[in-house]
């Protein structure tokens, strides 16, 4: 009927006019989305830092892929189906006695190596053993590595608490201990103690240093030491390696890499996830749980909106009667209400973000387990 | 110099439902011509209000056929009667009816800054003249709300006025004003149906106004007595 040659923007000139003059109305609604927002914005800042922590714990002392050789089940010589002419030969499953030792270690770390995305690649000989100060025992295990890399996969330096790690590639014979074990058997860097191993090696080591996981079981059994040490430990020669640690770009992906690395070497491969499924699980559900909760406060935050909206549509019934009456159609009144309600969101969403952030930022320095 | 038709209302009937079906308008066939200025009096509940809202497209639920410059109204859409609304009818209602939170020079801009035919300088040198020809040029930028009762129907006139429209419809324009702010008003209507050729339709209750304009419709319990 008309062609209309200038577009004014009437409409939102009218939902800025309301927004400024019913000065309260607009803060109480915006009040609403921003405590939405702000919990939403730190109730996930929380969880991702929760998840962030946790996964921190566990690659401590857990590689994000682990190549071991697996033990092997023994299987029937015969095909194990009947039919009626055949009787099924029953054989017991056992272990067959096999060596644990990786075969060749130096070509397959070489190998891993060279993959894409592999960060960190350490050879390790797990060895069990007795540590023995005078009268008292503890039975534990003795990791046999190369420091450097070791420290590059599980961050040892940022765990010691006395003396130096880097002391034991100078130190024949040097021991990293856990501090449960040094305060059971009351050592400190520069005493001894004496390692008994599975194979009766009895060997000396001297404690350059001592470090804390606040693990508790961890650190009261575990140690590291030279992997040459280790070697000998087990009676073993110099190219004996029982694992071999591998860290990858990003650990999410580990499981992924664990099937291409147990196809590439012939060896088992297990990625971090499936040797922590309590705590994976554990985070899982505690992301489902605050997810959850989030979700339904920006839900009552945004009925809080319609619920403004709807009040502010009742207090103008007049505006609209006039406005229709001079000739605004019914979408140019939905888009003046919705369009205000739109800012008022986003001055929530602003103000929330803020919020949000200002708390996540305040409540980070904040350690629930230190001792 | 033969009047041109405006307006056509044929045979227009109107219920209300509540409490019990009753027939508010009996049939009212009425014309309006360009320039003329047509008051509608009668009795309270007579329907004269009833009418006049039909006539200005914003009650669509009655019978017969409602005609404005040869274009049949009678079934159109709500949109295409806001546009309509919005170029060829003024509308002053009786209780002035501003925008509270807007200036005087803003609510009588709106319907043309809606309308988007001209530039925002020249709707509000517009605005201007007509705040001028009803003597409220210093009150423009005052908030609508500051002003006084005949203050505010004057604006609301001006308003009705921003877009030329063909025809001009008040509610009892000057049901609240003295006799000082209610000769304005009439003065204004007269002026814009004689010399700019706007047709106007008022419903009133104040003889006096009614006898000094064109042609006085008088209605009674739904029905026309008298043109």
């Amino acid at each position: 009927m008309t062609n209309v040659k200038y577009n004014h923007h009437i409409d939102s000139e009218i939902s800025f006019t309301y927004i400024v003059n019913q000065k309260k109305l607009t803060l109480v609604a915006s009040l609403g989305v921003t405590l939405g927002i702000a919990v939403y914005v730190f109730m996930s800042s929380m969880t991702a830092g929760f998840s962030r922590s946790t996964d921190a714990s566990i690659f401590k002392t857990t590689p994000h892929i682990r190549i071991y050789k697996d033990d092997e089940i023994s299987e029937s010589l015969i095909a194990n189906h009947t039919n009626d002419k055949q009787l099924a030969l029953i054989v017991n499953p056992k272990v067959i006695p096999q060596t644990d030792r990786i075969i060749n270690p130096d070509d397959i770390v070489v190998r891993l190596k060279q993959q894409q995305n592999v960060t960190v690649v350490s050879p390790q000989v797990t060895v069990s053993v007795f540590y023995n100060n005078g009268q008292s025992l503890i039975t534990g295990a003795a990791s046999g590595v190369n420091i450097e890399a070791a420290d590059k996969m599980f961050n040892i330096q940022s765990t010691m608490v006395d003396g130096k790690m880097t002391d034991l590639n100078t130190v024949p014979n040097g021991i990293l201990l856990g501090v449960g074990i040094a305060a059971k058997m009351s050592v400190k860097p520069g005493d001894h103690i004496t390692l008994t191993s599975s194979r009766n090696v009895v060997k000396v080591m001297k404690v350059t240093g001592l470090f804390q996981t606040k693990n508790s079981v961890i650190d009261k059994t575990k140690s590291f030491i030279n992997i040459s040490a280790a070697q000998q430990l087990l009676n073993e020669g110099p190219t004996y390696v029982s694992d071999i640690d591998v860290d990858i770009a990003d650990f999410n992906s580990a499981p992924v890499y664990a099937s291409k690395f147990s196809a590439l070497t012939g060896y088992k491969a297990e990625d971090w996830e499936s040797a922590n499924q309590t705590l994976v699980a554990g985070s899982a559900m505690r992301e489902i749980v605050i997810t959850g909760i989030s979700l339904s406060i920006l839900l009552v935050a945004g009925f809080g909106i319609y619920n403004i909206l709807n009040m502010t549509i009742s207090q103008k019934i007049n505006d609209i009667a006039i406005l229709k009456a001079m000739g605004f159609q019914g979408k140019d009144v939905i888009r003046i209400f919705v369009l205000q309600a739109f800012i008022i969101g986003l001055i929530g969403l602003f103000i929330g973000c803020l919020l949000g952030w200002i708390n996540a930022a305040n409540v980070d320095p904040v350690t629930i387990f230190r001792k | 110099m033969a009047a041109e038709l405006i307006l056509k209302a044929d045979k227009i009937g109107k219920y209300f439902y509540d409490p019990v079906k009753f027939k508010v308008l009996n049939d009212i066939s009425i014309t309006v011509n360009r320039g003329e200025f047509v008051t509608l009096i009668g009795k309270s509940g007579c329907g004269k209000s009833t009418l006049l809202y039909i006539l200005s497209t914003m009650d669509t639920a009655y019978e017969g056929t409602l005609t404005i410059e040869n274009n049949i109204i009678t079934g159109q859409k709500n949109d295409d009667l806001a546009i309509l609304r919005n170029e060829k009818i003024g509308f002053v209602f009786q209780f002035h009816y501003l925008l509270p939170e807007f200036s005087c020079l803003k609510n009588v801009m709106i319907p043309a800054l809606k309308l988007g035919n001209l530039p925002r300088e020249e709707i509000e040198e517009r605005a201007y003249a007509k705040l001028t020809l009803l003597g409220l040029k210093d009150q423009a930028l005052k908030l609508s709300s500051k002003l006084s009762g005949g203050q505010q129907q004057r604006v609301a006139i001006a308003r009705a006025l921003i877009n030329d429209p063909l025809i001009i419809m008040g509610d009892e324009p000057t049901g609240n004003l003295d006799s000082k702010n209610s000769e304005i008003v009439f003065d204004t209507f007269q002026q814009l149906s004689h010399e700019l050729k706007q047709s106007i339709i008022v419903v009133t209750h104040d003889n006096d106004f009614a006898k000094k304009s064109d042609r006085i419709i008088e209605m009674l319990d739904g029905a026309i007595i008298q043109r």
